[in-house]
């Protein structure tokens, strides 16, 4: 039954700072459109949003792909940024490596993966250093 | 299922079908169907911008006619204070709320001093801890009603309070039976509105289940009695009928609801476009450190409502300058005889998906999956020539059974031009049998 996927692909630019939170922005439009719950949206929004932020603020960008299905929702987000050398450490409310000119903008609260943690049913990060981060969140509904 | 009232309509006669609207409506609510705009009820928010875009009048609110008012023994006008600002001679609320006794009102109470006792409830629910941040102002019912069918993680943070128009009306409701010993159905109250949206917010209020106000009159249909009126009135001796202070009057003007509560920590937003994109950031939790969010579906506020006469900016500098005359301490003296409890509402606005393509989430993505197929084959020019606000719209008109594909022109001239082709074909193969023979 549930066989049928819905997904969406979307190339997220570091450079075009207009269009950032434009992937989670859109995936919230599909989602209220498929008619998924008020509180669903707001999850997968905010994980989504911050999962993006990330991505441009310390990795020069990437991709996030959406797999929607009636019962749960994945996002992949993928970089080939630096990597996180301690994974433990930039889960922990507050910690954060994000440069003056990311802080200047109104980032680097370090709260963005506790959030993610937060929000998301599951999260699952793989990353190498030099090679760069996968971050896969499910949200069930 | 609820029934839909609302009351921006269109004027058939007048339409021209030329689709200027429909671009311009924030919740898509416009569609041109055999060279005619219908307005899906559902959608509409009565924000008012389709009266506003239309060239040629085809857009109206309906609102009440000032004649209405005969039905009731006893009349009541609750001016919103946006009529202050429409009159380039007055320099006197008290000449306007005169006026509107002289032309058959028996009675006036400001909706602005009923602001200022929405600004007290505001503090006191905040001082209680009972209203978590950021606040959004209920005072816009376009705003709410577009928090409902399309914001709904935001509806929780509505300001649980009657707006500054029912706060009014039913102090006059009580006072005025109070007064004459009336039944409650002999008192007409009757706000003067600057906008549509109000009108439908006293048919079919949110947040308590009847609305105290019996009618609305739109500013512009009472402008020329009242300028009639106001010219005809002794200045030197007119009843004191004015009691709202700064604060209150300042409601008809961006930010002054937010600045008759706060200092900082506010945003004050006008302009539906503007609402909008605010609401999907504080829907990501994007504004960490605002309390109090301000949002307006008119620009300026509510001095450039759809239904006002002067422009929105003269009105707002005029307001300006009868709010310099008043005081801005007057707001907690004199208070009507209403508690906190009489003001809040009753019942929360329920979430009503205006957006969901099914009720059935899989068949919900197979008309998605159908709508991204539509979608590839339109031009994606967004034209509109096919009355449909964006090729994303019609092919979600066309899932829904609402439209075509060969509402679009470019698909029927493809269309036009392949039967030509067929014909010219044919014809070929004829010419060839005739020679044949
Ligand atoms: N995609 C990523 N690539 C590299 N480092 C990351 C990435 N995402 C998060 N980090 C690291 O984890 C830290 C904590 O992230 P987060 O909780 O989102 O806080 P913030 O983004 O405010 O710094 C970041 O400061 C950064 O060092
Ligand atoms: S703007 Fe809309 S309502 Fe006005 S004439 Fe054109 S199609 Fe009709
Ligand atoms: S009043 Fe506003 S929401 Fe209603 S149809 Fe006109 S533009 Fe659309
Ligand atoms: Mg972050």
């Amino acid at each position: 039954m549930s066989d049928i996927v819905k997904t969406l692909h979307y190339d997220v630019d570091p450079k075009d700072f207009d269009s950032v939170g434009e992937a989670s922005g859109k995936t919230k439009n599909v989602l209220r459109q498929l008619g998924f719950p008020p509180e669903v949206l707001r999850r997968v929004a905010i994980a989504m949003y911050e999962g993006e932020i990330n991505m441009v603020i310390h990795a020069n960008g990437g991709t996030a792909d959406v797999e929607i299905s009636p019962k749960q929702i994945k996002i992949t987000l993928k970089d080939n940024g630096p990597g996180i050398p301690d994974i433990e450490k930039a889960m922990q409310k507050g910690y954060s490596t994000a440069s003056e000119e990311a802080r200047s903008l109104g980032f680097g609260a370090g709260m963005g993966l506790f959030n993610m943690d937060t929000y998301a049913d599951e999260l699952n990060i793989t990353t190498k250093i030099g090679v760069g981060t996968t971050v896969e969140m499910i949200i069930r509904t | 299922m609820q029934q839909y009232f609302h009351s921006v309509t269109l004027d058939s006669d007048k339409c021209k079908g030329c689709i200027n609207c429909i671009k311009h409506c924030p919740t898509e609510a416009i569609r041109v169907r055999q060279s005619k705009a219908h307005i899906i009820k559902e959608r509409c928010i009565d924000c008012g911008e389709c009266i506003r875009i239309c060239p040629h009048n085809a857009k109206k609110a309906v609102t009440d006619s000032l004649s209405d008012i005969e039905k009731y023994k006893y009349k009541v006008a609750i001016p919103a204070p946006t009529l202050y600002g429409q009159f380039e001679t007055v320099d006197d609320i008290n000449v306007v709320l005169n006026a509107l006794k002289a032309i058959g009102f028996d009675a006036v109470f400001e909706v602005a001093r009923a602001a200022e006792i929405v600004t007290l409830a505001t503090k006191d629910l905040i001082l209680q801890n009972r209203i978590s941040f950021p606040i959004i102002s209920t005072a816009c019912p376009a705003v709410v009603r577009l928090i409902r069918v399309r914001f709904p993680g935001l509806i929780d943070n509505l300001l649980p309070l009657l707006s500054p128009m029912e706060v009014a009306a039913k102090i006059m409701r009580k006072t005025s039976i109070e007064k004459t010993g009336l039944k409650p159905e002999e008192i007409g109250i009757f706000f003067i509105s600057p906008c549509a949206a109000k009108m439908t917010d006293s048919k079919e209020p949110l947040g308590t289940s009847k609305s105290e106000v019996d009618g609305v009159i739109a500013i512009k249909d009472i402008y020329i009695p009242l300028t009639k009126a106001i010219n005809k009135l002794d200045k030197d001796n007119l009843e004191s009928l004015a009691s709202a202070g700064r604060h209150g009057v300042g409601w008809a003007l961006n930010g002054g609801e937010a600045s008759a509560l706060t200092d900082d920590e506010y945003i004050s937003v006008n302009g539906i476009n503007n609402v909008i994109s605010v609401l999907e950031e504080l829907d990501e939790n994007k504004f960490r450190n605002i309390k109090f969010a301000e949002l307006g579906a008119c620009t300026g506020g509510c001095v450039g409502g759809p239904l006002t006469v002067e422009n929105g900016f003269v009105a707002d500098t005029r307001i300006k300058s009868l709010m310099r005359k008043l005081s801005k301490y007057t707001m907690e003296s004199n208070m009507p005889d209403i508690r906190l409890e009489d003001v809040l509402w009753t019942s929360k606005p329920e979430y009503f998906s205006i957006m969901k393509l099914d009720d059935d989430m899989e068949k919900a993505m197979q008309k998605m999956q159908q709508m991204d197929e539509i979608f590839e084959r339109l031009p994606q020019l967004d034209c509109g020539s096919c009355g449909s606000p964006s090729c994303k719209a019609l092919a979600e008109d066309i899932v829904r059974g609402k439209g075509n594909e060969m509402d679009c022109v470019f698909n029927l001239r493809k269309r036009v031009q392949s039967l030509a082709k067929e014909m010219i074909n044919l014809d070929e193969n004829m010419i060839n049998f005739k020679y044949e023979e």
